[in-house]
């Protein structure tokens, strides 16, 4: 072994107590480092799992617009009096060949039309607002995955049963129906229908199973009394809904209409996700850098209590980066006996958690072992640890040996 | 031929606080091989002074100092570190062992530092100079559960390890009783006679100082009689 390091071996071992301190210090900041953004990881996981039940990745839809004049050149000359939203107008011409265009693109996995209606659903007297999602059922799977949160019957027979409907458990529970009864549902144009439940879902949010249903995508527009090649919204999913955004401005770019990834049309959630993570990040970084400031604490006191050692070193010929190293080898191992316990109870906790049961609509405790959490927390960690020892051991370095032996 | 191993040109010292007062005259001195000089002196007189600009730890000063032919004067702190590991042992008023490590382990830390031979051959060498002075069967007792007398006699032994051209000792008897003292002188003196080790050491010990080759008096930062 290095002298230099055997040195530091000594100062720790021989200081058991403080040795014990500090790393304590760093094994409580890491754990809670690495638990909290971990928790943060599982959380967002779970909420974006939820969101992406009902949202896809890119959502490429026409704008409403409003009604213009005519003649450009001089507006003021063609006064209208009352604007309003045009509605024939965000309709999706020709949808076949930019669901076409979209899919050859890379990155996209699925490409599918969608047509939302708000309907009444009706159950004898009862009365409920809702949305009716007019889907392909295939293609729509895959992307929602609405098989994997069906509760009762199955999903398949949509394909077969133009009748047949989907709807949330929560309007189930309200309309006390089940599967095989009929339900009507009442279009905003004023059609009448009567479908088949042939299947009841639970997604993670119970306001989505309290509003929304399921049916085929003609059916759909046959609510609307449109033809079959109207089609207001297209939905993408992309390989990683990260680049949702970029690849959204790719699409308005090539196809002419609006597109939106997933993350703008849920901006308020976002901006509470965002918030969320600033906070998780400060307070887990505060407890991880409070842990640096006890390894500076008691380097510096080691460094005080020790410089008759640190000037009768430097007279007998070690040099400033010896001593340098020495302790800054002693506060690395304290932070790497706190780091290693550190992910030792993050793994703990995290394994505990698993089992707890919140209830409502996230289940279980939505955390897992994140190894990039681990490896952030042990890197900024040690890195902490590193300049908590290097800032005593720079003033440990500079102690002259003469000022020392004079006294 | 005579083989000079230190030697001073015109070394000026002034300390600036709290006034500006000239702590160092105009030294110019030199030391042969295998002497055992004393520097003695009253308070304020400057040997401490001089003894560790000598030691090249003080490096504020002007004038020239040469070790075993080398100038020091204006060489960086980290060389002039290697210089004191390989050449210059110390032994101190205050005996400075590591009071954590073990007696043995104090003593083979310059030689570790070194790093010229293997830890192994190192230890035994630390034995054979704790054996010399007297120390072998507390080898391996933390150093602070020694004696003063035995510390200081395990401080020698740290000076010795690597065979250093030359021992600067700052009061090496300071703070020990007679018995000790004595003890201390006789093993600086068979080193000086029977190992041809040079040596340079403060004290203010009249007696101390009589029985060493030579004596340099200081006065008023200057030498009065050598």
């Amino acid at each position: 072994m290095n002298i230099n390091a055997d040195i530091a071996k000594t100062y720790i071992v021989s200081n058991k107590r403080l040795t014990a301190v500090a790393a304590l210090g760093v094994l409580l900041g890491m754990s809670v480092y690495i638990f909290m953004n971990s928790m943060m990881v599982g959380f967002d996981r779970s909420a974006n799992e939820s969101i992406f039940r009902s949202t896809p990745h890119i959502r490429v839809y026409k704008e409403d617009i409003i009604s213009q004049v005519l003649v450009q050149k001089h507006p003021e000359n063609y006064v209208i009096i009352n604007p309003k939203i045009v509605p024939k107008n965000n309709r999706i011409i020709n949808p076949n060949l930019v669901c076409e265009t979209i899919s050859k693109e890379k990155d996209v996995t699925v490409v599918t039309p969608q047509v939302n209606t708000s309907v009444f659903y009706n159950n004898g007297k009862s009365q409920i607002t809702g949305l009716a999602i007019g889907i392909l059922p295939n293609e729509a799977n895959q992307m929602y995955n609405i098989s994997s949160f069906m509760v009762e019957g199955s999903f398949d027979q949509l394909k077969s049963n133009m009748n047949g409907i989907i709807i949330g458990s929560g309007i189930a529970n309200k309309m006390n129906v089940t599967i095989g009864d009929n339900i009507n549902l009442t279009s905003s144009k004023g059609v009448n229908r009567t479908f088949k439940i042939i299947g009841i879902f639970k997604s993670n949010n119970s306001k989505v199973d309290k509003v929304n249903s399921y049916i085929n995508l003609s059916t759909s527009q046959q609510l609307l009394k449109e033809g079959n090649n109207y089609i207001t919204d297209i939905n993408v999913n992309i390989k990683d809904p990260e680049q949702a955004e970029e690849i959204a401005k790719k699409l308005a770019a090539m196809t002419g209409y609006n597109a939106e990834g997933w993350k703008q049309t849920n901006e308020t959630l976002m901006a509470a996700f965002r918030m969320r993570r600033i906070v998780i990040n400060f307070v887990s970084l505060t407890i991880l850098l409070v842990a640096g400031f006890g390894i500076y604490n008691i380097l510096n006191m080691t460094v005080t209590q020790k410089i008759n050692d640190i000037a009768i070193l430097k007279a007998i010929g070690f040099k400033g980066k010896d001593v340098i190293r020495i302790f800054v080898t002693q506060a690395v191992s304290i932070g790497f006996m706190g780091v290693i316990g550190g992910v030792i109870l993050a793994t703990l906790i995290i394994k505990m958690l698993q089992h707890v049961y919140i209830g409502g609509d996230i289940g279980y405790f939505p955390i897992r072992y994140e190894l990039i959490k681990y490896l952030q927390g042990v890197g900024i960690g040690m890195f902490i640890t590193f300049w908590a020892g290097y800032i005593p051991a720079r003033k440990a370095a500079s102690v002259d040996p003469v000022s020392i032996f004079r006294k | 031929m005579k083989n000079i191993i230190l030697k001073t040109e015109g070394v000026n010292k002034f300390f600036y606080d709290p006034i500006e007062f000239q702590v160092l005259k105009n030294i110019s001195f030199e030391v042969q091989r295998g002497e055992f000089l004393t520097m003695i002196g009253k308070s304020g007189s400057g040997k401490s002074t001089l003894l560790y600009i000598l030691s090249t730890m003080d490096t504020d000063y002007k004038g020239k100092l040469y070790i075993d032919n080398q100038l020091t004067t204006g060489l960086s702190i980290d060389k002039l570190a290697e210089l004191r590991n390989e050449k210059i042992g110390f032994v101190f008023q205050f005996h400075y062992l590591l009071n954590e490590f073990t007696c043995l382990k104090n003593v083979m830390i310059p030689a570790l530092k070194l790093g010229k031979m293997d830890p192994k051959e190192i230890e035994e060498r630390a034995y054979e100079k704790l054996k010399i002075l007297g120390l072998a069967d507390q080898a391996l007792k933390p150093s602070n559960k020694l004696s003063g007398g035995q510390q200081q006699r395990v401080a020698i032994a740290r000076a010795l390890i690597n065979d250093p051209l030359l021992i600067m000792g700052d009061e090496p008897s300071g703070n020990l009783d007679s018995k000790n003292t004595n003890i201390v002188f006789d093993i600086l003196q068979d080193l000086s006679k029977n190992y041809g080790q040079t040596i340079i050491a403060v004290t203010h010990d009249e007696d101390f100082a009589k029985k060493s080759d030579r004596t340099i008096e200081m006065h008023d930062g200057e030498i009065k009689s050598a």
